[in-house]
């Protein structure tokens, strides 16, 4: 029977498949609709609650390699924030991630800029870099940012910032929004930041880590959570921006599919073997 | 379609191209991006880390402390990072590569007791304040929420999900009977909390896949 030999099929057939998948939609997109759910509902709201004005802490854990992932929910966060005239302080704990958040920050402060909003680095945002030491560093920045990051990625002095002239450790801002690849990320802030110094926070992490924190939003230790790409887009759908995470949401809809059909095909094709093996 | 004159933009694009070609088969090729790829970081990391840690927060914070050039001599707390206290982390630091000549490597195990200890300090109370106390609080539901059934049965489903799970990990006596029955609950709640994990791995793979091709069709080729 032609069906049973599904599972000796050239692998090869598979990755076509799922490159059309994915390249058909972002060429041309199908618009499957983006229904935002709760525990994204509770990170926009978490954000959306803090006073306007307000200067909030924002870690972006990751490296280019979760770029796709983590880039666009970045993004979305500064604009959240910036709608809000918050003003940000950045910190990054992965050595590889300092360059693509200055990236980031700086591609959506120049929209503002372009739009008429003079967003100042030092005076409405500083990306303070990247320093080593994981849970180390997020015990010392609760005796003093300052002391933690006596720099910031230019090379600045810390203090003599005028973003800074307010901070001085945790208790300075109303909530901690994390962007997190994996380790040091969300795990580590809960344990060392959020349960010891109190500090409110949400977290937009990769998929692939993201189950390991629903515990967290249950709890209310997390305050709102994004999962993957598709926690990106809802956020995207929330604020009524259409940026990377919902244009590759087709495409990732549409592979999911064919893994789901591969997933079925092959447990009937092993079943329906299995109950051949076992009449004959 | 105009394509992108950036130099950087094409060396990406077709390294990228040169990766996706081991999805046929293995090649010099890929071979090519994969070498290149492991030296590049190499030397990336290296020198990052050189630039961004120690000459950052040690190099340029001694050497500050030493020339003369801070008032409040070398040990004034007030300086912050200006401190020559930091000349212990810098000797910890070289004892560290002691390790690559045999009769000296004894010394490096007082800058791996450091950070272990620490580390050990760090994970075992943040552990216990983050996760043990505040999710064992947090288990603690009521299991009929008045006025609210949908909560009601979400909060029955978890606990029943809590203890079944636990009760698999039971091990003191044989899955037999009523304990086989309950562990055999758990370990469906354990299935499709697997399930869950699978397919959100699916997402974030697919989701590299969509980011390199979206570089490819906007950034290289700008199709959209």
């Amino acid at each position: 029977m032609r069906f049973l030999e599904l599972d000796r099929i050239d692998r090869r057939w598979i990755f076509l498949v799922v490159g059309l998948l994915v390249l058909i939609p972002l060429l041309w997109p199908i618009g499957l609709p983006i229904v935002p759910t709760t525990p994204v509902r509770q990170y926009h709201d978490a954000i959306a609650a803090i006073p306007d004005g307000s200067t909030v802490l924002m870690s972006c854990d990751y490296d280019p390699a979760s770029t796709p992932e983590l880039g666009p929910m970045a993004e979305t966060s500064l604009r959240q924030l910036w709608d809000k005239r918050c003003k940000i302080v950045v910190t990054v704990l992965w050595n590889g991630g300092a360059a693509v958040v200055d990236q980031t920050i700086e591609h959506v402060a120049d929209e503002y800029r372009a739009r008429g909003v003079p967003l100042k680095d030092g005076v409405d945002y500083v990306n303070l870099g990247y320093k080593s030491g994981n849970e180390a560093v997020m015990v010392l920045m609760g005796q003093g940012i300052a002391s933690a990051f006596p720099r910031d990625q230019h090379g600045r002095v810390t203090t003599q910032l005028p973003i800074m002239r307010n901070v001085t450790d945790y208790s300075s801002f109303p909530l901690l929004v994390n962007i997190s690849a994996g380790y040091p990320g969300t795990k580590e802030w809960v344990q060392q930041v959020n349960s010891r110094f109190h500090l409110p926070m949400v977290s937009g992490t990769t998929a692939v880590s993201t189950p390991e924190f629903f515990p967290y939003l249950q709890s209310g230790q997390l305050r709102g959570l994004l999962g993957g790409m598709a926690g990106a887009a809802e956020y995207e759908v929330l604020r009524k921006e259409r940026g990377a995470a919902t244009s590759g949401m087709d495409a990732q809809s549409m592979a999911h599919l064919f893994i789901a059909l591969c997933i079925v095909l092959g447990n009937v094709v092993h079943r329906t073997r299995r109950k051949e093996g076992a009449s004959s | 379609m105009t394509i992108s004159g950036d130099f950087g933009v094409w060396i990406a694009a077709l390294l990228t191209l040169c990766v996706f070609s081991f999805l046929y088969k293995d090649n010099p090729l890929y071979k090519f991006a994969e070498h290149l790829f492991v030296g590049v970081s190499a030397g990336y990391y290296i020198a990052l880390n050189y630039w961004t840690v120690v000459d950052q927060y040690l190099v340029v914070p001694l050497r500050a402390t030493f020339d003369g050039s801070l008032p409040g001599g070398p040990f004034d707390a007030r300086m912050q990072d200006y401190r020559a206290w930091l000349i212990i982390p810098a000797v910890l630091g070289v004892l560290l590569f002691t390790r690559l000549f045999t009769r000296l490597s004894w010394m490096s195990r007082w800058s791996l007791a450091v950070v272990m200890g620490v580390y050990a300090g760090l994970k075992t109370t943040g552990f216990a304040q983050g996760d043990l106390v505040a999710q064992v609080q947090a288990s603690l539901i009521p299991l009929w929420i008045p006025g609210n059934l949908w909560a009601s049965l979400n909060a029955i489903l978890f606990t029943i999900g809590l203890v079944t799970s636990l009760l698999f990990f039971f091990y003191s006596r044989e899955h037999k009977g009523v304990l086989g029955g309950v562990s055999r609950v758990g370990v469906w709640f354990l299935m499709i909390s697997f399930g869950a994990g699978y397919g959100y791995t699916v997402m974030s793979r697919v989701s590299l896949l969509i980011g390199r091709f979206q570089f490819l069709l906007v950034d290289w080729l700008h199709v959209r």
